[in-house]
C-alpha cells in the first residue's frame, strides 16, 4: 500500500510519516509534485495552521486540480485537522476563504457563548470521546475499529459544519455544544483531531485508511 | 474540558534533569525513554522544557523532539529558547504540536501574534513562570525563573490571549520542585482572567493535589518528579484525575 502525503508546507509531516509507516504502510512518498498523487494508492493531507495560508499553499504548489482529479478517479483521500476542514466549500476563519469544495458546507468558528451564559474555553484541546453521527454509525469507515467513546485527540478554535448531515461521521460533545470530529463522503475522510497524536486509536484508524 | 494528565520533562542538553526552584539540577537520563515509558502508560501530553536553551541559545530540543516522536504518538508542547518564527518551524517540523514561549515574548510580545497568526493561536502557549509578591499578587519572571520582569502576571496573561495565545502554562517559582501542592490562588486568579486552557505546573506532590488544581480551575496538569523519581504511577495519577483521589 503506497500513500502520498502532500507537502504543501503546512503541519508536521514527520509525526503524520512516522505514524503512517507504524501503522502499517508500505511506501509513503512525502511529496510537494501534484503528479506524483496518481502513483499512490491512498492520499494523506495533513495541515496545521492558518485556513488562508493553508489553500494558498495547495494552490501555489498545484495541489488543487490534483487532489479533485485524485478523488474523481476514487483514489481514498484523508485530510487531519486544517486538511480536514479544507475539505469543505469554505473557512470563515480571517474573511471568507474559500475550500477544495469536495464536501458541501463551511468551517465556522465553534461558538464561545454557551446556553447557561457561560463562556465555552476555545481553542478546545484535549482528549475527547467520539460518538458516531449518523443513524448507521461509523461501519465502513475509518473510524469502524474504535469502541463508541474512544477518546482521540483534538487541537482546534474552528470546525466543518457539512450541510448535509449524511457527511459528518463523528462528533463530540464541548460543553454541551456538538462539535465535529469527522466527515466522510463516498471516497473523501475528514477527521477534525490527530490520528498521529491519538496513541493506539489514532495508529488504529490510520491502519483501517491504508487497509479499507 | 476532560482534563489532560501531562508529563512534564525538563532537558539541559541531552538529559533529563530535575531542578529543585530552578535551582540545583540532578541529571535523570536520555528524556527519550522516559517519554516513551510515559507514552506506553497512556499519559494525555508530554512538555519539554529546555530549561538552559534561554540563556545560552538552543541547543540539542529540535533532536530530543525529533527522537521523542519517532515513537511517541501523543501530543507534545516544547518550550525553551524560542525567539523567532523559525525556531517555531524547526520544532513543529520535527514533531511538536505547540510551543510554549516565556522570555522571547516578554521580550517582544509581537512574537505571540506571529506565531499565532502563522500557526494558529493553538500553537502558541503563553509559558508564564510566576513568583508571589504578596497576597494575591505575582511577578512574571524570565530566563528560567532568573530575571523578573516587573509584569503582574494577571495583566501579562490577559495581554497575551489578546495578542493571540492559545494556552497558558503557569509555573509556579514558589512551589516547583517543593512537594508542596499546586499554587491554587495562582491558578484561580489566571483562569478567572482569560477563556483560553489552563496548564497548573509546579508543586505535585501528594494525592489530592491534581483535584486542588483543577478545582482552582486549571484544565490541565503538568507533572514531573513524581512521574521521574517512580513515586507516583500513571495509573495512580489518572486514578486522582477521574476524581477517585481523596
Amino acid at each position: 500500500m503506497k500513500v502520498a502525503v502532500i507537502d504543501y508546507g503546512m503541519g508536521n509531516l514527520f509525526s503524520v510519516r512516522r505514524a503512517l509507516d507504524v501503522a502499517g504502510a508500505a511506501e509513503i512518498d512525502v511529496t510537494a509534485d501534484p503528479a506524483r498523487l496518481a502513483l499512490a494508492d491512498r492520499v494523506v493531507l495533513p495541515g496545521v495552521g492558518a485556513f488562508a495560508d493553508g489553500m494558498a499553499g495547495l494552490t501555489a504548489g498545484g495541489f488543487v486540480p490534483a487532489i479533485r482529479a485524485s478523488v474523481a478517479e476514487g483514489r481514498p483521500l484523508l485530510g487531519i485537522c486544517l486538511g480536514m476542514q479544507m475539505l469543505m466549500d469554505a473557512s470563515e476563519e480571517f474573511g471568507l476563504t474559500p475550500g477544495l469544495g469536495l464536501i458541501p458546507g463551511p468551517v465556522r468558528a465553534i461558538v464561545c457563548g454557551r446556553a447557561d451564559g457561560g463562556r465555552r474555553k476555545l481553542p478546545a484541546i484535549g482528549w475527547f470521546p467520539l460518538a458516531p453521527a449518523g443513524a448507521n454509525g461509523w461501519d465502513g469507515s475509518v473510524l469502524a475499529d474504535l469502541a463508541p467513546q474512544t477518546p482521540v485527540y483534538f487541537l482546534h478554535s474552528f470546525h466543518a459544519e457539512p450541510q448535509d448531515g449524511a457527511h459528518l461521521l463523528a462528533a463530540y460533545d464541548h460543553d454541551g455544544l456538538r462539535v465535529t470530529a469527522a466527515v466522510r463522503r463516498g471516497v473523501v475522510t475528514g477527521t477534525q483531531f490527530h490520528p498521529e497524536k491519538s496513541g493506539p486509536a489514532g495508529l488504529a484508524i490510520l491502519r483501517r485508511f491504508l487497509l479499507g | 474540558m476532560p482534563a489532560r494528565l501531562i508529563a512534564r520533562l525538563d532537558i539541559k542538553g541531552p538529559n533529563l534533569i530535575k531542578g529543585v526552584q530552578m535551582e540545583g539540577l540532578r541529571v535523570m537520563g536520555d528524556p527519550c525513554d522516559f517519554a516513551r515509558r510515559y507514552y506506553e502508560a497512556g499519559v494525555d501530553e508530554l512538555l519539554y522544557i529546555d530549561i538552559v536553551a534561554s540563556l545560552y541559545g538552543r541547543s540539542k530540543l529540535t533532536e530530543v523532539v525529533r527522537r521523542t516522536a519517532q515513537d511517541v504518538f501523543v501530543p507534545m508542547t516544547v518550550g525553551g529558547g524560542i525567539r523567532t518564527l523559525d525556531d517555531v518551524t524547526d520544532l513543529l517540523r520535527a514533531g511538536a504540536d505547540k510551543v510554549a514561549i516565556n522570555t522571547a515574548a516578554v521580550k517582544t510580545p509581537e512574537l505571540i501574534t506571529q506565531v499565532a497568526r502563522r500557526f494558529g493561536s493553538q500553537c502558541m502557549v503563553l509559558s508564564i513562570e510566576a513568583k508571589a509578591m504578596g497576597p494575591g499578587k505575582w511577578e512574571v519572571y524570565t530566563e528560567t525563573g532568573r530575571e523578573h520582569s516587573g509584569l503582574d502576571v494577571v495583566d501579562w496573561v490577559r495581554r497575551g490571549v489578546d495578542l493571540g495565545a492559545g494556552e497558558v502554562l503557569v509555573t509556579s517559582i514558589d512551589r516547583e520542585g517543593g512537594r508542596k501542592g499546586y499554587d491554587t490562588g495562582l491558578i484561580a486568579a489566571i483562569s478567572a482572567a482569560v477563556d483560553v486552557p489552563v496548564i497548573a505546573s509546579g508543586g505535585y506532590g501528594r494525592t489530592g493535589d491534581l483535584a486542588a488544581a483543577l478545582g482552582a480551575g486549571a484544565d490541565a496538569v503538568a507533572v514531573a518528579d513524581a512521574l521521574h523519581y517512580g513515586r507516583k504511577t500513571m495509573a495512580d495519577l489518572r486514578a486522582e484525575l477521574a476524581g477517585g483521589a481523596a
